[in-house]
């Protein structure tokens, strides 16, 4: 039986559409942008044309606000050094405890070096608390960083009014919207944000580019200096095949909002709905009213991820967990215990994440074939008696 | 994704005696959910021989834990509990074709819980309340004696190591310094020197600032707290412990512990020290308890 991928925010398949237009680029279209010859200028022209297919997507203001970067990291990374290094009379940074390890890893080496990071705090249902975002608010901050979807979760954060609230201090606001782009609609023009990252990987292009979206106006510093590329703002010959690639992942993206919106949605929503009807001790994580339409994360109470991950992956369904053995550290998720979610379901936790290639007979594959895999590890598990939790065994060392 | 061996893989997709044992008369309940591992053993030892007739598991755990509760059970049944004794948990890992260095923990939670089963089938109290060791690793509940014994019987020659074998360390990191003077005083021993020092000297907060650190975390959570209708109050700050009083609608949820133990993790990441958070209904307990 053909595999099932449920898990497109980890990564997704390239877009066939978008093989076929990038393969030109690695043979006949082969020359550098910054030649002065017909090679060059042809690639020049495709590349502008993949800033604005980006620029659109974004609904950005004017395709110079659009920098090719390698990856979703580097733009994260760029936003944030470009802010302190324009500023350097602000100390202070404000992000929050559920980050991507992008931003997380950058802020506590940031913090060694002498600044104040801020990390907001989520409730049980991973949301922020605006008042508290707002007092930290003041003439010390650089800049806001804070994700617009968390990819284990899918919880949105209200990014509008966020910005709104950081610019109306004249601060600057960026988003990691890595998880976002090609999910849901985004009309940069009409918000305050400065800069967002996307990352090409997770909108079925290529994995290794990405983009940085900086505001026009905003003052810039690079983060890899050398060549004049990008308009002296990233250096290094442009990944063109990729960029290309990414604009077309763009526009098709775009073009299967819509798509995601509805009918994503709509599998996710069965394949949620089903399971929680047919598991009982499992809940949903995160906040589901404010959810990316194609995430969905259950705890499965009293057993760990792991062993479920591997039992799926034993009937070709792929999925991921935010236990701790999967992750190899020795702690279940950092955005699992930032919600307090207790560590008997913390370790069971398992993400679900569609795409359009997903259809709704692999999501009844799926209902399928859960149930009995986790009524198999509570029968393996110590805290687990007939179809109930025991409330007994407390082992030593605990 | 974890490179299994084909041993480990066939004994997590078909474990071997796994469930309860009815008949058991020896038990031994180990390991920790806070770290994602919890194992229960169940034996029955033929009283006049001592052989161990038959053993059953229970295991809330990765794939490899499952994995190395089933080998377990196979590499002892039939056997005198005296020789099930001498079994290592190198022999466990072994036994499956080997274990994924980070995964080596499996193997010792293992052999603790075969020695739990066998204490309690003796009717002795397995030394579970580290009067043998000082407790080392306070996040995992890690003594000197178990790393001691891991450090020897593995030959480890790091603290990255041990955490892979124990989990000790794996924490809040501030046992680090401690788990590096088991592996010098071991090293010496072998006429060796530890080969990388990562031990990192942390100033010590005065009693004020740490008063006032512990209050400020205390303050964070309570909000959370007032949204569902409870509170908690900080009551008296010990030395290694500090106590709070819960009340409202947190004082009887299921939640209590869940919260004390978020409300720990976040002290320990603030303080940089361990210290952990009691009810105060337990103050009398353990200030006046402690030898
Ligand atoms: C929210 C978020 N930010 C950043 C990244 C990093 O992106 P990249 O892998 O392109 O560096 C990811 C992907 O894992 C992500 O999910």
């Amino acid at each position: 039986m053909k595999p099932i991928y449920f898990d497109n925010n980890a990564t997704t398949m390239v877009d066939p559409e978008v093989v076929q237009a990038m393969l030109p680029f690695f043979t006949e279209q082969f020359g550098n942008p910054s030649s002065m010859h017909s090679f060059g200028d042809k690639v020049s022209s495709a590349l502008k044309k993949a800033r604005q297919q980006i620029q659109t997507l974004l609904g950005a203001e004017h395709d110079s606000e659009i920098i090719f970067t390698s990856c979703g990291t580097e733009s994260d990374a760029s936003a944030i050094m470009s802010a302190l290094k324009s500023q350097p009379d602000r100390k202070e940074i404000i992000t929050t405890v559920v980050e991507h390890s992008a931003i997380l890893n950058l802020c506590k080496q940031l913090e060694k070096e002498g600044y104040k990071v801020h990390y907001l705090p989520v409730d049980k249902k991973g949301r922020l608390d605006l008042k508290e975002y707002e007092k930290l608010l003041t003439d010390q901050v650089a800049i806001v960083s804070i994700m617009w979807a968390n990819n284990e979760t899918g919880t949105l954060f209200p990014i509008q009014e966020m910005a709104d609230m950081a610019s109306d201090r004249e601060i600057l606001f960026h988003t990691d919207a890595v998880q976002v782009v090609g999910k849901m609609p985004i009309d940069l023009k009409n918000s305050s944000i400065d800069f967002l990252s996307l990352s090409g990987h997770k909108l079925h292009a290529p994995k290794g580019v990405g983009v940085l979206y900086v505001r026009r106006g905003v003052r810039f510093r690079p983060f890899l200096l050398g060549g004049h590329q990008e308009r002296g703002r990233r250096a290094g010959t442009e990944n063109t095949a990729s960029i290309v690639a990414l604009g077309k992942a763009a526009e098709l993206a775009l073009n299967h909002l819509d798509f995601e919106n509805q009918k994503v949605k709509a599998m996710r929503d069965r394949l949620e709905k089903e399971i929680l009807s047919q598991v009982p001790h499992a809940f949903v994580t995160g906040d589901p009213e404010n959810r990316l339409p194609n995430t969905l994360n259950i705890a499965f109470e009293y057993i760990e991820g792991e062993g479920l991950l591997l039992l799926l992956n034993k009937q070709g369904i792929a999925a991921s967990s935010g236990s701790a053995c999967t992750s190899g550290s020795l702690e279940p998720s950092h955005v699992m215990r930032a919600m307090q979610i207790p560590f008997t379901a913390a370790h069971g936790t398992i993400r679900f994440s569609l795409s359009r290639y997903n259809t709704m007979e692999e999501v009844e594959r799926v209902i399928q074939a859960v149930p009995p895999i986790v009524s198999q590890l509570r029968k393996l598990s110590p805290y687990w008696k007939d179809n109930a939790p025991v409330q007994n065994f407390v082992p030593t060392y605990a | 994704m974890w490179e299994y061996s084909e041993k480990v893989k066939e004994h997590f997709f078909s474990p071997r005696n796994a469930g309860v044992l009815e008949e058991a008369n020896g038990i031994g309940d180990v390991g920790s959910i806070s770290c994602g591992d919890a194992l229960r053993l169940m034996l029955k030892i033929n009283p006049e021989t001592e052989m161990i007739e038959e053993a059953k598991f229970q295991t809330f755990g990765c794939g490899s834990a499952i994995a190395s509760s089933s080998a377990l059970t196979e590499m002892v049944i039939g056997k005198p509990v005296s020789s099930a004794l001498q079994i290592t948990n190198q022999d466990i890992a072994d036994y499956l074709d080997g274990l994924p260095p980070e995964k080596m923990h499996c193997s010792v939670m293992g052999r603790e819980a075969l020695h739990a089963a066998i204490a309690n089938f003796r009717g002795e109290k397995w030394k579970d309340d580290h009067e043998e060791g000082e407790l080392i690793c306070k996040c995992f509940g890690i003594d000197a004696h178990l790393i001691e014994e891991t450090v020897r019987a593995n030959n480890l020659t790091s603290i990255e190591q041990v955490t892979n074998y124990t989990k000790a360390g794996g924490g809040c990191s501030t046992c680090h310094d401690g788990i590096e003077e088991i592996l010098i005083k071991i090293l010496a021993e072998q006429g060796k020197t530890l080969e990388k020092a990562t031990s990192k000297k942390k100033k010590k907060l005065t009693n004020l600032q740490r008063m006032k650190r512990i209050e400020q975390v205390i303050a964070s959570v309570r909000p959370q707290m007032l949204m569902d209708h409870g509170d908690i109050e900080l009551v008296e700050i010990g030395e290694k412990e500090i106590f709070v009083n819960m009340s409202g609608a947190c004082s009887d949820c299921q939640m209590v512990g869940t919260t004390l133990s978020g409300l720990q993790q976040r002290l320990i990441d603030d303080l940089g020290e361990f210290i952990r958070v009691l009810p105060a209904s337990q103050l009398n307990k353990v200030m006046g308890g402690r030898a």
